[in-house]
């Protein structure tokens, strides 16, 4: 018997496996190595296996011995026969900058030198860099295979020459200001949206029965049309020369050289994410106060409330699924937001997600790029743990 | 039934619906016919607009008459991304790429291009060999030089009745020359700019951007015209932005100037102190299948007269010496191009060479330096 039970369970698991299969490749993969690549990255430690042993037994503050050369010289020979050498000086230039230019010209020397007494001489005499305990502590730290500099790095924080955690210099502080960005601007769109969006999400919940279909239909339209077809037209409305500012000039309203910009700043991130965003509000809005019936506004009128009265201790609460839903959705979306900012941010408008791309497509410092990600995930994680406290996410209704 | 094979299928009668095998014939068929990996095309990818446009009319269109091999020419926007990205999948569909030398030098070291042989250097057109003809450090390990371009600012005549600008200093100078200036909306050049302004000479330039205080020193120049700055991406922008009154002044790609001014008859002009020179370079990515060709077509490139046929389109200059001497006048105007050239010796009185090897040491630490710079 029970074991028939389980074949039927099974049996009725096999329609999801597709699903699971999809959700397995497609996300829980892709997050994973992006994790995982955060924190481990192997390449530096396989290239130089022999010198990295000989280095974690150095003091850290005089000149190696003549052991280390040896093995650094023949290892870096080794990985520019496998081609491997570029990644590794790219991480090494990453930690110590300036350290690519030492590495190449020096290997580029090496090649024509069949031997030497004293690889140390030689190479200190190629570069005095060589001779820094500095070059050498970036060739330890970059050999870890697993390591928190990412982490570090995209929270503005740096080993200090102790070893000790330290804060940047303020003039490199990047990555914590421009999250903290991301989070006000997309607290202030979830404010502008729920604003914008309840009196729309009303107005189609209690209109007519014909109208309805026409005024979804307005806000499904907008909804469908193609992102950058959203975001360009911003541009054609707000731009120095565009029509907001042409109609203003025209009317007198601002003189021709005060026109105003509107757009390539904060304003024109967040007005046009604003609206791209803004469905996302009313939709699980609308849903909700569907379902509410008149009944309890009339019998709160009858009773003597005024409506103003009756909206807010009555109607309010019983929205406040969609409206918890709808700026849940809004928010997770608006801090993950790539292709708007870059577009209309210009100068002040970029967040945290152009960073990532930038170091995903342009740095190709994917480590950095996977640890900006692991603390936006982290963020999303704990706005979610919040709201299930303080809310409840059984009380949330999508649709 | 489900087993039931292509030939079963075929044998059903007429009448029958088909089942699915024919569909996944047809599939099979598309894959199998898709790539057009014969040795008669080869994919090369550059900078778009009227550069691509110049450099299709002198040397892909004659490399195709001479050899048979057709050209498909892509876009793109710099970068190294999607380069690695088909190195590293082995899915290969670009085969030569128009490349900035720093990116050249970078993606040579990480593997990602063809080591340049001796053969994709072609001699003189009178026998000289290629390493005397060719100017000092304008091809790598991995790319062959093709021409000069340079990095200039440019004005619209219509904003200044008055004196004009005439040095770098003038484009600092916002009380000479209110106005809003467009700039490229990265460290590399600007960083030069601020500190040729600021006084720095030529040869100090990178020792100076060498240090902290160096640094410190070009961004506080910088500081000074921050507020009235457009930043500006792509090559095309700039006289677009010129001619529309969004800025008085602007960084430009020389070329790109010369095209508005001579096409377009735009009241350009460019001001070539402090000009910063580039050598703009071809590759092969690694591990093309149809590296054969690709490096016949980096030997057509690299000759003397394909550069200097580049030089009747657009005025970037030779980067060789046999191709400095056969600079002629641009081809649909008529137009003399001496004084468009970027090494034109009046107009290389202050003009800084582009330090790849610096950049590449330091490109990703200025890059965040100047994203918290532009946040700001």
């Amino acid at each position: 018997m029970d074991g028939t039970l389980k074949t039927v369970r099974l049996r009725a698991a096999v329609p999801v496996l597709p699903l699971v299969a999809f959700i397995l490749v497609t996300f829980i993969a892709p997050l994973a190595t992006m994790l995982v690549r955060s924190v481990y990255d192997p390449l530096v430690a396989g290239a130089m296996p022999e010198t990295l042993f000989l280095l974690s037994e150095w003091d850290g503050k005089s000149i190696p011995r003549e052991a280390v050369f040896e093995a650094a010289v023949r290892e870096l020979l080794g990985a520019r026969q496998a081609r491997n050498l570029g990644r590794v000086v790219t991480r090494i230039n990453r930690v110590q900058p300036g350290m690519r230019s030492v590495i190449m010209k020096s290997v580029r020397k090496l090649r024509r030198i069949s031997g030497s007494d004293s690889w140390r001489d030689t190479l200190i005499d190629m570069d005095p860099a060589w001779g820094k305990a500095q070059t050498w502590q970036a060739i330890r730290r970059t050999g870890e295979r697993f390591t928190m500099r990412h982490y570090l790095h995209a929270l503005d924080l740096d080993r200090g020459p102790g070893g000790g955690i330290v804060r940047q210099k303020p003039e490199r502080r990047i990555y914590m200001p421009l999250l903290g960005r991301t989070l006000a601007v997309s607290l202030s769109i979830t404010a502008l949206c729920l604003l914008l969006g309840y009196p729309v999400a009303y107005l189609i919940a209690h209109a007519p029965h014909r109208w309805t279909n026409l005024l979804l239909l307005l806000v499904l339209v907008p909804f469908w049309t193609s992102l950058l077809v959203r975001t360009t037209s911003w541009i054609v409305l707000l731009q120095t020369r565009g029509v907001i500012n042409d109609a203003l000039v025209a009317l007198g309203l601002i003189a021709e050289e005060n026109r105003i910009a509107m757009i390539y700043n904060m304003t024109g991130t967040v007005v046009a994410m604003t609206h791209v965003l803004l469905p996302f509000m009313v939709l699980p809005l609308y849903s909700v106060m569907r379902t509410i019936p008149p009944l309890y506004m009339n019998a709160a009128a009858t009773l003597g409330a005024s409506f103003p009265r009756a909206f807010w201790r009555v109607y309010w609460p019983q929205t406040q699924p969609g409206v918890f839903a709808g700026s849940l959705l809004v928010f997770i979306l608006a801090i993950g937001y790539y292709i708007t900012p870059e577009l209309v941010g210009g100068r002040s408008g970029q967040l945290i997600s152009n960073m990532i791309a930038y170091h995903m497509q342009q740095s190709l410092n994917w480590g950095l790029a996977a640890a900006l990600s692991g603390i936006l995930l982290l963020c999303v994680f704990v706005i979610y743990l919040i709201y299930d406290r303080v809310v409840g996410i059984e009380r949330m209704k999508l649709g | 039934m489900r087993r039931e094979s292509g030939a079963r299928s075929r044998a059903t009668p007429l009448g029958a619906a088909p089942r699915t095998p024919p569909v996944i014939l047809l599939i099979f068929l598309l894959i199998w016919s898709q790539p057009p990996t014969s040795a008669e095309s080869l994919t090369v990818v550059s900078w778009g607009g009227s550069y691509a446009r110049a450099c299709t009319k002198a040397y892909h269109e004659p490399f195709t008459a001479n050899s048979g091999i057709k050209i498909r020419l892509e876009d793109y926007n710099g970068g190294l991304a999607q380069i690695r990205a088909q190195v590293e999948t082995g899915n290969i569909h670009w085969d030569v790429v128009d490349l900035e030398i720093a990116d050249a030098v970078l993606a040579c070291d990480e593997g990602l291009l063809e080591f340049i042989e001796a053969g994709d250097l072609p001699p003189g057109p009178d026998g000289t060999p290629a390493a005397q003809d060719f100017l000092p450090d304008t091809f790598t390990e991995c790319s062959v030089g093709t021409t000069f371009y340079s990095t200039i600012f440019a004005y619209n005549r219509e904003n200044f009745s008055g004196g004009e600008p005439a040095t770098i200093e003038d484009f600092f100078d916002m009380k000479r020359f209110p106005g809003r200036r467009g700039m490229r909306r990265t460290p590399q050049v600007n960083l030069e700019f601020a500190l040729m302004a600021d006084g720095v000479p030529l040869d100090q330039v990178y020792a100076t951007l060498s240090t902290a205080e160096g640094v410190d020193r070009a961004f506080r120049k910088l500081d000074t015209i921050k507020e009235h700055i457009v930043w500006w991406t792509a090559g095309a922008q700039p006289p677009q932005m010129l001619a529309d009154g969004e800025v008085v002044m602007s960084t430009a790609y020389n070329g790109r100037i010369f095209n508005a001014q001579v096409l377009e008859n735009q009241p350009f002009t460019v001001v070539w102190d402090g000009q910063v020179l580039d050598k703009g370079q071809l590759a092969i990515i690694y591990g093309t299948p149809r590296l054969k060709a690709a490096r016949r077509f980096l030997a057509f490139a690299a000759k003397s007269e394909s550069m200097a046929r580049l030089g009747r389109y657009i005025s970037y200059s030779p980067v060789r010496r046999s191709g400095s001497a056969l600079i002629t006048t641009h081809i649909e105007t008529g137009v003399d191009m001496k004084p468009h050239m970027p090494t034109t010796p009046e107009n290389m009185t202050r003009a800084l060479h582009n330090d790849w090897e610096w950049w590449s040491d330091h490109v990703d630490e200025m890059n965040e330096r100047f994203s918290a710079w532009m946040a700001r």
